[in-house]
């Protein structure tokens, strides 16, 4: 039999943690303005007020989309960071609403930041999960030494079909990161772990104009056994309880899923407080979890510790420990905050949101 | 003359817990259930299986059951087929069991109902189950069963001035119930707030007014007396009376559409050769696959006046003075309702509870027990009275 030993090392032995400790230097979120209340997706299709996922989500404006929502938020963290754009050694865009089937989003982000040519650029995609994902492979980059920054962002505009569960839920938005070496982190990144396996949730074939999901199968087997089995490794691998954690934030479908995973985990309603945006911003997919990291770190204090659990369909979750270092504080105030775009609301009617949202044939 | 023809008995029985079991396919749970009723009968082999099932060939992807489960379940070689009767299925199966053993041309027979509802969306399941009503003169008219039940529900609030409040009784009684069955889908309480504030679904029906859909397998095994083996360990119980009994399949072709016709009909025939009436009966296992149907089988089985049905559950003395205890173990409502399987579940927690093997959910007095199938809204009623046996094995 295993001793408890063997256990401890081999459940360690799953933590990706870079030779060379890594963290975020800079970070950014963006919101587009507009918001569209439950209430009046539930109007239109006939529904009742009881029980809806979200109050409000966020909606894209007419002439944005996933790259031009990275290149703010990018633009937001390279302010926090302080750092050359040029010394970026990857531009990664998680997405599943990447403007282009084919043609990284990504290349013009990084031009448009003013990046070199010298670096990795490519588009993420993992449903909710791509945005996680470019910054694992960002601490990799960083963490061998084969770069000094990568900036990887996790943004959507996302697709709910007309009528169906989704169409609440599904929003604008997201955040970026700047990975770099722990000495210069606003926070540092003490270890990550993900579980993925094959469990067809959700999805959206090729030429599909919107998602398809297993209703009731999106919740246990799927988001609750990914979510949790991620983030019960992770605390068991870095031997940290609940308690031990200043913030917890996990990916926010709705408002419910991130409440019920919170509680099963044993984290209390105040830790998850700060980073749970999804009732008045709505599910903005590869953007869920990492912008609420945005909005808990513009609030974070030196020594904060911050469990970050992402899901992406498919399916599967990121953890990561992330403790909170003394240059957060100068690096705060330098841009807008997440709470600051959240703020900053223009509510508009269904008409219009379909308008905004291209759902109408015009031609 | 003298009916010489064998008696028939349930020697074995197995369940699987009901509930959306993602990780369990149909087969899975077809083998898992079949094999526990085989191990509870002191491991007798039958020589046929009788299947009841719904939706596997469209849900499932998957028909030919007799074939594939006689397989997997390891009895090469058997008898194996399917009896589809809508949501009364599972007590077709049964009934088909009975005959087969009470006819003396098979010796032991294993009844199995599996239905795996959760492998297709909700919608998918919403027009598949349309295929149970008259294709051309009713699913063509965009009826579907439970909407079909929610007008024939409206009518009967409409005739009887129903409290609308009062129908909260017969889900919380359910799950009152359930609370006590280990295999049940939902194991919690009911509260009449929780019943006021659910969403409508389909007018008058709230979300707890109709039983969920769920996966499940159950199975009990039927055979002779003489050749049950001997130290079995649990009493035996005896299929009494049986009877199945078709209406009209179009409800607007029925002369009374609020009464179940077939129900009543088939329980008149199962507890004339049980040599009862319903009353005499210690419970009865009714098919509440929606708020009305739990209504109209109190009526059809005469254990409440024509349109006072509804009336029962509130007034818990009159329940008791006048009907049954019902849904013994969480019935359709809260235990969940596994389509072609729910009959043979009947079957199974009535055994449990003439057995006395029904843990906290166990009846005080339970000698006799009624069970009742239902298709559609009463177009198929299927009835088994069920008696305990008094001599141990």
């Amino acid at each position: 039999m295993m001793s408890e030993h063997e256990h401890q090392r081999d459940i360690e032995n799953l933590l990706l943690r870079p030779e060379r400790p890594v963290g975020i230097i800079g970070y950014g979120a963006y919101v587009p303005r507009y918001r569209l209340p439950a209430k009046e997706i539930a109007r239109i299709w006939g529904a009742g007020d009881e029980g809806l996922p979200v109050i409000e989500k966020a909606v894209a404006g007419l002439d944005e989309d996933v790259i031009t929502m990275s290149i703010e938020a990018a633009r937001n963290a390279l302010k926090r960071a302080g750092i050359d754009p040029r010394e970026l050694r990857a531009v990664w865009v998680g997405s599943e609403s990447h403007p282009y089937a084919v043609k990284p989003s990504g290349t013009v982000v990084a031009e448009a930041i003013g990046a070199s040519p010298h670096i990795q650029a490519g588009d993420w995609e993992f449903a909710c999960k791509a945005g996680t994902e470019a910054i694992v492979a960002g601490i990799g980059l960083v963490g061998s030494g084969m770069g000094k920054y990568a900036l990887a962002i996790g943004m959507d505009t996302a697709q709910g079909k007309p009528g169906d569960a989704l169409e609440y839920t599904a929003s604008s938005g997201g955040a970026a990161y700047i990975i770099g070496p722990a000495e210069e982190a606003l926070a540092t990144i003490e270890a990550t772990y993900s579980y993925v396996t094959d469990t067809p949730d959700f999805w959206r074939r090729e030429h599909a104009v919107y998602p398809e999901h297993g209703q009731r199968f999106t919740g246990e087997p799927a988001y609750f056994q990914h979510v949790t089995s991620a983030a019960r490794t992770m605390m068991e691998a870095t031997g940290l309880k609940a308690a031990d954690f200043t913030y917890a934030v996990f990916h926010q479908p709705n408002t419910k899923f991130p409440q019920r995973v919170a509680k099963e985990l044993g984290f209390t309603p105040e830790q998850i407080k700060t980073g749970l945006l999804t009732p008045v911003i709505g599910n903005t997919y590869s953007g869920s979890s990492l912008i609420g990291l945005s909005a808990i770190l513009d609030e974070a204090k030196p020594g904060d510790l911050i469990l970050m659990t992402s899901y992406g369909s498919g399916a599967g979750s990121d953890a990561f420990v992330i403790r909170v270092q003394e240059p957060i504080r100068e690096r705060q105030g330098k841009a807008l905050t997440t709470q600051e775009y959240i703020a900053r609301r223009t509510e508009i009617d269904y008409a219009t949101y379909v308008r905004f949202r291209g759902e109408i044939t015009v031609k | 003359m003298a009916d010489t023809r064998p008696e028939v008995y349930i020697a074995g029985i197995g369940q699987t817990n009901v509930g959306e079991l993602w990780s369990l396919s149909l087969r899975d749970l077809g083998v898992k259930a079949i094999r526990a009723a085989i191990k509870d009968s002191g491991g007798l082999q039958p020589q046929a299986l009788f299947v009841g099932n719904m939706l596997a060939a469209s849900a499932s992807h998957q028909a030919n059951l007799g074939a594939l489960l006689c397989e997997w379940a390891g009895l090469k070689g058997a008898e194996g087929t399917t009896a589809e009767a809508a949501d009364a299925s599972g007590g077709a199966a049964l009934r088909l069991a009975y005959t087969a053993i009470r006819s003396g041309i098979v010796d032991v027979a294993l009844v199995i109902g599996v239905e795996k509802a959760t492998d297709v969306l909700d919608s998918d399941i919403d027009s598949l189950s349309v295929r149970t009503l008259d294709s051309d003169y009713e699913a063509a008219e965009g009826l579907t069963p439970i909407g079909q039940a929610a007008l024939l529900m409206q009518r009967y609030i409409y005739e009887n001035q129903v409290e609308r409040e009062a129908l909260a009784a017969f889900p919380m009684l359910a799950h009152a119930n359930a609370v006590h069955n280990p295999h049940a889908m939902y194991r919690k309480p009911l509260t009449l707030e929780t019943y006021l504030k659910a969403g409508i679904l389909t007018e008058p029906f709230n979300l707890y007014d109709i039983a969920p859909l769920a996966d499940g397998a159950a199975a009990v095994l039927l055979t002779r007396r003489e050749l049950v083996p001997e130290g079995l360990g649990h009493p035996l119980v005896r299929v009494a009376g049986s009877s199945l009994v078709t209406d009209r399949l179009a409800l607007h072709d029925r002369s009374d559409p609020l009464f179940f016709d077939a129900a009543a009909v088939s329980m008149q025939r199962a507890c004339q050769q049980a040599g009862i009436t319903p009353a005499q009966a210690d419970f009865f296992e009714y098919a509440d696959i929606t708020t009305l149907h739990a209504i109209l089988s109190l009526e059809a089985a005469g254990l409440s006046p024509r349109g006072q049905g509804w009336r029962l559950a509130r007034d818990h003395a009159q329940w008791q003075k006048e009907s049954l205890p019902v849904a013994t173990m969480g019935g359709y409502k809260a235990r969940g309702n596994p389509l072609g399987a729910a009959g043979v579940y009947q079957a199974v927690e009535a055994c449990l509870q003439l057995r006395g093997e029904a843990g906290d959910a166990q009846l005080p007095q339970a000698h006799i027990g009624i069970i009742q199938a239902l298709a559609g809204t009463g177009s198929t009623a299927v009835t088994h009275v069920l008696m305990q046996v008094e001599e141990t094995n």
